[in-house]
């Protein structure tokens, strides 16, 4: 291997390294992280929505073709949403726009992710996997008051 | 080396069969992005077509004084609603052009460079078997797909469910590409007997390196196909595990991507410096790089489902890191192809530190094949550099299933792969066919028009997927149908991105229409010479031996190690997280199937929702 080549190579290992670093620090350092395995809760039936601390609110959603089953959320600004996620027949997205949720309900399983909604504002959802000839009427809205 | 007649009809019927399918595809990509951007609602050609079969079906009848056709009556009762059509089409285009084109193309691609480099015939009865098993599955796979009954997409994920004939079909394809890459095993033994102490040529190399990590990675997809979803789909057993499916289906959906990208990277690595006019600048460079796709393109397939439930989150981290691990080959790549074609830039009497750049032979018509490599160079920039995003772990929640990931791989598979195989298609059928590759302006012309298209195309999915913008979904019945306005689903924000890829998608399909005048009227040409086969060859400019790259064997162990250690937590993970197993739905009906059999069975009239 000439010498341009061992150059070359080690600086895209070293770039790819950084990189690994950087998510690594967005991960444990600003909480973006990806969803994990859910054991603790089996898949359910019913949504819910409930307040589980001072602005902390959990809610239960069950993806059907082709609409969430999912009671109306309207929570203050500055409130954190833990999220659990299955689905009531086929694959299903779920997509909160504007923030780092973006889950696929499968069924059999559980999916979980929390969110902290700090502008006031409509947040849109979408299903964004395709779940059969319905599925572009898929969506859902979280609104955020003041 | 004599071509029979035998061989050369082999590879000839396996570049054209599945070339005449890709012709159905990429229109059904121009309907894709007219549908998506809510031009269209219904395929204006289909309708003629199913309109002037019965028509011309009913005069017949009426001539022959008969009973009315039960086939008119199935034709006229097609279901054209344009929600249907659209999955009905995208599944089409999918499964026609990323997995009929380009498997048959790899199989056909090695038929010719493996006997070529080797200088050892092909036994073409298992060639022939091989193509036969193919073309037979994509037969049964295209009967369900064309009827309407496998509207699930090239990802076919349970418990959505198509016609057993499709996973059957699927199934077949890929045994007849196993038997196809078999056949070449007793040709290496051969060599290896012959040639002792030599290095294997790069080129057959790289075709092994490309089957290997097939076989392995649709060992997994058969499980998926034959013990999961076809018995289910047969009505043997009730229900399906949708988790274990879909890890079971991502263990071969990404080493899938180095299935295709392989063969283009032998013609880059072995032929691209040639007609260049240069060398490769690293024959050692090119081992290492086929080596380090086999250890690490397959055990990396959680990144494909970081957004997915039942895998733990430093599963998805060590696959993260894998995936990183295999972005090195591909940059390695970046720098031995641009240093040959600087090297090429030079012989051809390029100067300076840019000089070179201009002496490549990007618009000859005698070398016609640079533009194909060229092109798809150029766009694997940005493919490269989207799919270190996707791959990279928190960054995909940004990006996961929206229209940014078909903007990232058509720059991958719809650029340097899609290029290198329709130059490589034009150029073999020419060859041996004996035929002279007709309108060369117009053959140089297409990789640059296409070029131009996807990048338009790419960019506007790729914004729009930023916004959050879906991937795979009718958005001019949803977000984007102007009825719409006012209520929450409208989504206006997303119309201009819907429509640059609307612009860039109609340029891409002219680029193609151009292409296929150019590969069928060579095909349909008058014959001016012999068959022959013949590659362009470039020598190394640097060459030291590399023993350890030599030997293919050790790096299939390790790799087996890798996958089992990789896989192993994955896999642990998602039997203990899966709780139920689901029944099959089919994509018109929202209850499942055996209770919607039911229904019609009790007679009650069931409306399907639209």
């Amino acid at each position: 291997m000439v010498r341009s080549e061992r150059v070359i190579f080690g600086l895209s290992g070293a770039v790819m390294a950084l990189f690994l670093v950087g998510l690594l620090v967005l991960a444990t350092g600003f909480g973006v992280d990806v969803p994990g395995c859910v054991t603790e809760m089996k898949p359910f039936e019913q949504d819910t929505l409930f307040q589980t601390g001072d602005r902390r609110w959990e809610l239960h959603v069950v993806a059907r073709m082709w609409a969430y089953q999912m009671p109306a959320v309207e929570l203050p600004a500055g409130s954190e949403l833990d999220i659990y996620l299955t689905s009531g027949d086929v694959v299903h997205g779920f997509h909160i726009d504007r923030t780092n949720v973006n889950l696929m309900a499968v069924p059999g399983a559980v999916t979980y992710a929390r969110v902290r909604f700090s502008e006031p504002g409509e947040y849109p959802i979408v299903c964004h996997e395709y779940c059969g000839i319905g599925h572009q009427q898929m969506v859902g809205v979280i609104r955020i008051v003041q | 080396m004599e071509l029979t007649r035998s061989y050369r009809n082999l590879i000839r019927t396996e570049l054209i069969v599945p070339m005449v399918l890709l012709v159905i595809g990429v229109y059904g990509g121009l309907m894709q992005v007219l549908f998506r951007a809510g031009v269209l609602d219904y395929d204006p050609l289909l309708k003629l077509l199913l309109d002037t079969v019965g028509a011309v079906l009913l005069a017949v009848d009426r001539l022959f004084g008969r009973e009315t056709d039960p086939l008119v009556a199935a034709l006229s009762s097609v279901d054209l609603r344009s929600s249907i059509m659209y999955y009905w089409g995208l599944t089409l285009h999918g499964v026609l052009n990323a997995i009929v084109f380009t498997t048959f193309f790899a199989v056909a691609f090695g038929n010719a460079v493996v006997p070529y480099f080797l200088k050892q015939p092909l036994n073409t009865r298992i060639g022939w078997l091989s193509a036969i098993v193919m073309l037979v599955g994509t037969g049964l796979a295209g009967i369900a797909m064309f009827s309407g009954q496998a509207s699930v997409l090239y990802t076919f994920y349970p418990p959505l469910k198509a016609h057993p004939l499709f996973y059957l079909g699927a199934a077949l394809l890929i045994v007849g590409s196993w038997i196809g890459a078999a056949n070449w095993i007793p040709m290496y033994r051969r060599w290896r007997r012959e040639n002792p102490g030599q290095k294997i040529p790069l080129a057959v190399m790289g075709m092994f390196a490309t089957f290997i990590i097939w076989f392995i990675a649709t060992l997994s997809v058969a499980v998926e196909v034959l013990f999961l979803l076809l018995p289910w789909s047969l009505g043997w057993t009730e229900a399906v595990d949708v988790p274990l499916a879909r890890a079971l289906f991502w263990f071969f959906g990404h080493p899938l991507v180095y299935f295709w990208l392989l063969p283009a990277y032998v013609m880059y690595y072995t032929m691209l410096p040639k007609v260049a006019g240069g060398k490769l600048f690293s024959d050692a460079a090119g081992r290492l790089v086929f080596v380090m796709f086999i250890l690490f393109s397959i055990p990396v397939g959680a990144h494909h489902q970081f957004a997915d439930p039942g895998i733990g989150t430093q599963w998805k981290w060590l696959h993260t890191v894998l995936t990183y691990a295999v972005a090195l080959p591909s940059l390695i790549t970046a720098f031995t192809i641009a240093a040959s074609l600087e090297y090429a830039g030079r012989q051809n009497g390029g100067r300076g530190l840019f000089g070179w750049m201009f002496r490549l032979p990007y618009f000859s018509r005698e070398r016609w094949l640079f533009s194909y490599w060229i092109a798809g160079l150029l766009i694997f920039i940005f493919g490269g550099i989207s799919g270190i995003v996707n791959a990279s772990y928190n960054l995909n929640m940004a990006v996961h299933n929206t229209s940014w990931i078909p903007g990232h791989f058509h720059l991958t598979v719809a650029g340097p792969v899609l290029l290198a195989f329709l130059g490589m298609s034009l150029y073999l059928v020419a060859q041996l066919s004996g035929k002279e590759v007709l309108w060369r302006g117009a053959a140089v012309a297409v990789p640059y028009l296409w070029l131009v298209g996807v990048l338009i195309f790419s960019w506007g999915m790729m914004r729009g997927g930023l916004h959050g913008m879906p991937r795979r979904t009718y958005l001019g019945a949803g977000a984007l149908n102007p009825d719409l306005q006012g209520t929450p689903l409208y989504r206006a924000d997303w119309a201009p991105y819907a429509e640059i890829a609307m612009v860039g998608g109609i340029i891409m399909f002219a680029a193609m229409l151009l292409y296929f005048v150019v590969f069928f009227g060579t095909l349909f040409a008058r014959r001016v010479r012999e068959a022959h086969l013949e590659f362009p060859v470039a020598e190394a400019y640097h060459d030291e031996p590399v023993r350890a790259l030599n030997r293919l064997a050790p790096w299939v162990a390790t790799a087996v190690v890798l996958i089992v250690l990789s896989y192993t937590p994955v896999l642990y993970d998602v039997l203990r997280s899966s709780f139920q197993k689901a029944p099959a739905y089919l994509p018109e009906y929202n209850v499942p199937e055996k209770q919607l059999q039911e229904t019609i069975r009790q007679g009650q009239s069931s409306q399907p929702t639209e």
